[in-house]
């Protein structure tokens, strides 16, 4: 039993893009030692992604491959969580430049690999083998991921004055951006239907431990949940994506089907 | 939450088995705030192409080395004693690599 592709494109695409992302501190670290960990991060997610889209591209057959998925599609084709495609500030404007947020980068990872530590371990059991096998192997990966941005959100949360008030900003941002991993869309009640997926919303009980537990730890304060729901797994993303492609894809553009 | 910010993280050695039964190796060192985040560290820089099963670090602060001006009276005086090396055996093939 396959998954459905639009299923598959949903988790490599948060894969692609939060790898894209986290690349972005390649070069640019507070730490030699962390630049080498998120660039770690980084590739273990595009790995996750690549994955992903050959299993999907074979799925469509015809010219479909890893790169067509990846490099030439569009804003709306994409079906990441719209907190993936978020800058590491993320009340600017698409176009604005700053200092990039370390907090911001950690609160994101954090939320993200909570939630991806407990989809990977039910899709273990997925109806689609080659879903369970890569879930397999990503699992162990986000584990790590989960416990770096822990890690970090205890050491800044309760750091210094300074460390907390940035720690606390970033949480009190993208918190809100969690409430789209709970809202069913149509390629997670096929897959649920085929039993190729796995069923978010009642992970939403576990989560809330892992994330509770940790901001506890931190001496952060959750903000309450607000009506804001975003919609970036049906295709409706924030400004901030098209910025992220056009990085992305605009050597696969200018030069298609090269190679090195 | 009053601690004060460590402006200069600390040295700590990093030691390194890359199977079981050999032992810890020396491959480098890097700058963490404790020991939690040194060995996390340690696993992002030195073990990402598979180069361990297991990790020590050490801070740096606690090595006591030997002085290269010490050198004379520590370790010259073994370079004429070749007695004391075991070539002087002869080792039954049973034993193998030894």
């Amino acid at each position: 039993m396959n998954a459905p592709i639009d299923y598959l494109l949903q988790l490599a695409d948060n894969a692609v893009i939060l790898g894209q992302r986290n690349a972005e501190w390649c070069g640019h670290a507070p730490v030699l030692e962390e630049d080498m960990a998120l660039a770690n991060n980084s590739l273990d997610l595009i790995g996750q992604a690549r994955l992903l889209y050959q299993h999907a591209a074979t799925l469509i057959g015809g010219d479909a491959s890893e790169d067509t998925l990846a490099y030439f599609r569009d804003v709306p084709d994409f079906k990441n969580y719209t907190l993936c495609e978020l800058p590491h500030l993320p009340l600017m404007s698409a176009t604005a430049c700053g200092d990039r947020d370390f907090a911001t980068t950690i609160a994101r990872n954090f939320l993200y690999s909570a939630l991806m530590v407990l989809v990977w371990d039910r899709l273990q059991g997925s109806a689609d083998a080659q879903l369970a096998a890569i879930a397999d192997k990503s699992l162990k990966e986000t584990r790590y991921h989960l416990r770096h941005a822990r890690d970090w959100l205890l050491r800044l949360g309760d750091g210094t004055e300074t460390s907390h008030q940035r720690m606390q900003a970033a949480i009190d941002a993208l918190l809100p951006y969690t409430s789209e991993f709970w809202a069913s869309c149509p390629q997670e009640q096929a897959a649920q239907a085929n039993g190729s997926g796995t069923d978010v919303a009642a992970l939403r009980t576990d989560w809330n431990t892992i994330v509770d537990a940790a901001l506890q730890e931190a001496t952060l304060t959750r903000p309450a949940d607000s009506a804001f729901l975003p919609t970036g797994k049906q295709g409706l993303h924030s400004e901030h994506l098209g910025f992220v492609l056009a990085e992305m894809q605009s050597l696969s553009r200018q030069h298609p089907g090269a190679t090195w | 939450m009053n601690a004060p910010a460590l402006k200069e993280w600390p040295l700590w050695e990093v030691f390194v088995r890359s199977k079981q039964g050999l032992e810890h190796k020396h491959c480098g060192s890097l700058h963490a705030s404790d020991a939690q985040h040194a060995l996390q560290m340690a696993r992002d820089v030195y073990t990402r192409r598979q180069e361990g099963v297991s990790i020590w670090v050490v801070p740096s602060s606690a090595i006591a080395a030997s002085e290269p001006n010490d050198k004379a009276e520590f370790f010259e005086p073994a370079s004429d004693k070749i007695y004391r090396h075991p070539t002087f055996y002869d080792i039954p093939e049973e034993v193998g690599h030894m």
